[in-house]
């Protein structure tokens, strides 16, 4: 057992997390900063965003637009004084990002070009061609190797923040390659381990998305903000849930059903195509329901069309998603529409987080998509993300680095306890289970049916209420899960154990948090409750862990500027 | 289609037990036609044996982790596709030329080594303030690099490199056109700084044209361009007076 330490730890290393990193060493060239994180930074989900980053760019632009159209499209569950730093924020970041050869699509005179996307007003999504996650990640990672200060341990698994005296002093962490279990300490923690997708089964997310720097928050008594928002993009593939794309969209997709109809106009009709993620996802289930959608072997689904496009634009634009209709779906989107139907893409809810990152524990930070800093309340507008985690991954990087500047040191003594109580923890539970019955992969298949159907586009308070009752059931059956693997090295069905207490952890916060919301507001639509209710619910939820299956919930007043909530139509 | 199978050979390697590597054989269910190889691996250890081990995670060919060899082709699981193989078994082997740490699990530091010496981040003589805005820079000359930026790290390109078989001190493919991909950046002007650590490093005047690495990469990337371009760059360095190749 080794006992490193750090000025700063980022958990997580991907686009919200490598910033914050590099933020930290510029805030302090003096701060050694610690990167752990459970893959190679490069694989990390990042990668796999397409569309763009939002920032007012163009001459056109406002901060305010920006500002009003992310609040709107958050149904008003954002909290405007976050919107509002964002926004002047974003601009500046996508500069440092070009500046470290992030090769952003161009305008004819070399400026960097903007797209339309969903819910925005105006063209302000920054784009390098449709991988822009993927040229963002590799040039933030590649550049945040030129910082001799950051030390990196890949493929390592946090399994415990370690807290003393209500402060967080670093991590426990499971050395992937060798099974060692190592303290990491740090005077500051940030969390940057991205989204929870795959407690769900049909989304966009990688197999690494399950939700553990929020689970690790919950435990050490965080609270899990807005839980319940959970994000469905209209356009996944069946059966494998590729995402394809809202650039596709923005770039002038229609979206058929089966009468060959644009049925966006009886929901959004001024917005069509263009309107926010939320809505489109409604509009299409409610066309599946009445019979309007196309039927086929991995279910029902509409199609996206950019044929008229022709092959120039889609080459220059869209060349991934020519590339994945090919590979993928064995069609060539220049001639063949793209069978698309929503699927889950994103969490809007995460770790309590203010705007500098700060979480209510002393030392302990949150950034990117496992944050919940208020930015994106019950509906994210696509293309906000990628900027999200630039300028809070920033911000949380600076402020952990300021804090740990006058921090108290981290004493060895109560941390090696720690990390032989949370070794003997693992090792007893995990590694020399012998006696269990119950398969991994059958608990989390049976999960991820559970939340699909109990949690998903629209909800009610029989399907949550079952949802709840089920993840319970299968919270049991975890306790006698059987590990065929018990090999120290490389012993990934322990890691798959370890995600999967995570994401039982995770997604009992959202059935609990969306059962109590009685109002439909942004991407929680109840059937039971079809409102929006402001004068009950124009609050965050905060769900905090308890020793019983349900969390004990509160409730945080939005933070209104200069935005009040108004109808939301498109 | 219901009672289709198709019989999968992996790679079993624990240096905990093992002395050497071998094959096991599994009979999985080929249900779907959009079946990857991934996903016959994910149903081995779903449902048969949670042991095997294998990295993976987008399974849209982005994020590079995994790469094996497939009936002796380096190839990304994800998008290897169980219906053209069927209904030969498949078997499926840790990526050739890299150590093995478990099962189908490679080791890559001394990629990760590599990509670092390479010093893959924009270098200038002078750094422009954030406050000036962007480098211009037209499409045409992002086209001049864009495809060496396309490189996904999943190292497919050095399990089919004869030369990295013999010589693990060659800098490689994917290394060596990051290296290009920064030094044709309108914005960089780190050159002459890379240049000693990608031409004059061990193994690229060994690199023939076979260009297997170009054929094995799933994102269109040309490495083996990038090692004759360098070869060009480094031949003029000698030719032209110092200073007038920036």
């Amino acid at each position: 057992m080794d006992f490193e330490s750090y000025d700063v730890l980022v958990v997580g290393g991907g686009l919200a997390g490598i910033r914050a990193a590099i933020a930290a060493v510029e805030a302090n060239p003096r701060a050694r900063v610690g990167m752990v994180s459970k893959v190679y930074p490069m694989r990390s989900h990042t990668v796999s965003a397409e569309g763009g980053a939002a920032a007012v760019m163009a001459s056109n632009d406002s901060y305010e637009t920006h500002a009003f159209d992310t609040i709107k499209g958050s149904d008003y569950l954002a909290d405007q004084d976050v919107v509002e730093a964002f926004v002047r924020e974003a601009p500046v970041e996508v500069i440092q990002m070009e500046h470290w050869g992030c090769p952003w699509s161009r305008n004819p005179d070399g400026t960097i070009a903007v797209r339309p996307f969903g819910g925005m007003t105006t063209w302000r999504t920054c784009f390098a061609a449709d991988k822009t996650g993927f040229h963002m990640l590799h040039a933030v990672f590649q550049t945040s190797l030129k910082y001799e200060q950051i030390i990196r341990h890949d493929e390592a698994f946090v399994t415990k923040l370690l807290i003393e005296d209500s402060r967080c002093v670093g991590v426990v962490a499971l050395d992937i390659r060798t099974g060692r279990f190592d303290a990491i300490t740090a005077k500051s923690v940030i969390l940057a381990t991205g989204g929870l997708g795959r407690v769900y089964a049909f989304t966009t997310n990688g197999n690494i998305c399950t939700g553990d720097g929020m689970a690790l928050a919950y435990r050490a008594g965080v609270g899990l903000k807005d839980m319940e928002m959970v994000q469905f993009h209209p356009t996944g593939l069946p059966f494998t849930g590729i995402l394809i794309t809202e650039a596709v969209r923005g770039e002038g997709g229609y979206l058929f059903n089966n009468q060959g109809e644009r049925f966006l106009k009886r929901y959004v009709p001024n917005k069509m195509e263009l309107g926010p993620r939320d809505i489109i996802s409604r509009a299409m289930i409610t066309e599946f329901e009445a019979g309007r959608g196309f039927e086929g072997p991995h279910g029902k689904y509409m199609h996206l069309d950019v044929r008229h496009l022709g092959e120039d634009v889609i080459d220059r634009k869209l060349p991934f998603m020519r590339e994945l209709g090919r590979e993928f779906m064995g069609i060539d989107i220049v001639h063949d529409p793209i069978p698309v139907r929503p699927v889950q893409h994103y969490m809007m809810g995460g770790v309590d987080s203010d705007i500098s990152g700060a979480t209510p524990v002393l030392g302990l930070y949150a950034a990117g998509e496992c944050a919940n800093v208020g930015l994106n309340g019950g509906n994210r507008l696509g293309s906000n993300s990628l900027s999200e985690c630039l300028v809070f991954g920033a911000a949380a990087g600076r402020a952990a680095a300021y804090y740990a500047s006058s921090a108290k040191p981290v004493t060895a003594n109560p941390v090696d306890a720690m990390l032989w109580d949370e070794a003997r923890r693992v090792e007893t539970e995990y590694l020399e289970k012998k006696t269990g019955t119950e398969r991994i992969a059958v608990i989390r298949e049976e999960m991820q049916k559970e939340m699909d159907t109990g949690a998903g586009v629209f909800r009610d308070r029989d399907g949550l209420s079952r949802l709840a009752r089920n993840l319970g059931g299968l919270r049991d059956r975890f306790e006698r899960i059987k590990i065929d693997d018990s090999s120290r090295t490389f012993n990934t069905e322990v890691l798959a154990a370890l995600e999967l207490d995570f994401m039982l952890e995770v997604s009992t916060a959202i059935a609990f948090s969306a059962l109590a919301r009685e109002e439909s507001r942004g991407a929680h639509a109840r059937r039971d409750f079809p409102e929006r209710d402001d004068a009950k619910f124009l609050k965050h939820t905060l769900a905090f862990r308890t020793n019983a299956l349900a969390p004990r919930l509160e409730y945080r007043d939005v933070k209104i500027t200069n935005f009040q909530p108004q109808a939301r139509s498109y | 289609m219901a009672d289709k199978t198709l019989s999968i050979k992996a790679t079993r390697f624990d240096p905990q037990h093992d002395e050497k590597p071998r094959l096991q054989s599994y009979e999985v269910p080929f249900y779907d036609e959009s079946m990857v190889v991934l996903d016959a691996l994910n149903y081995i250890k779903s449902h048969v044996d949670g042991s095997l081990s294998y990295r993976w995670s987008c399974r849209m060919g982005i994020c590079g982790s995994c790469g094996m060899m497939v009936n002796g082709v380096p190839k990304l699981t994800c998008s290897a596709f169980l219906r053209d193989y069927w209904p030969r078994p498949v078997v499926v082997e840790p990526l050739n030329n890299f150590p093995i740490i478990r099962d189908l699990v490679i080791d890559m530091d001394d990629f990760m080594h590599k990509l670092k010496a390479i010093k893959p981040w924009i270098i200038r003589k002078q750094d422009i303030p954030l406050g000036a805005g962007e480098h211009r820079q037209t499409n045409e000359q992002i086209d001049d690099f864009r495809q060496f930026s396309q490189c996904i790290n999943c190292m497919l390109c050095y399990a089919a490199c004869p030369v990295y078989g013999l010589n693990g001190e060659f800098l490689g493919p994917a290394a060596t056109a990051l290296g290009r991909r920064y030094n044709l950046d309108s914005r960089d002007e780190g050159l002459k700084i890379r240049l000693p650590v990608i031409a004059e490093a061990e193994g690229i005047w060994e690199c023939s044209f076979v260009g297997e690495c170009s054929v094995v990469c799933p994102k269109g990337v040309d490495p083996a361009k990038a090692i004759q371009q360098t070869k060009l760059d480094t031949t003029l360095r000698f030719v032209l007076p110092y200073g007038s190749r920036e």
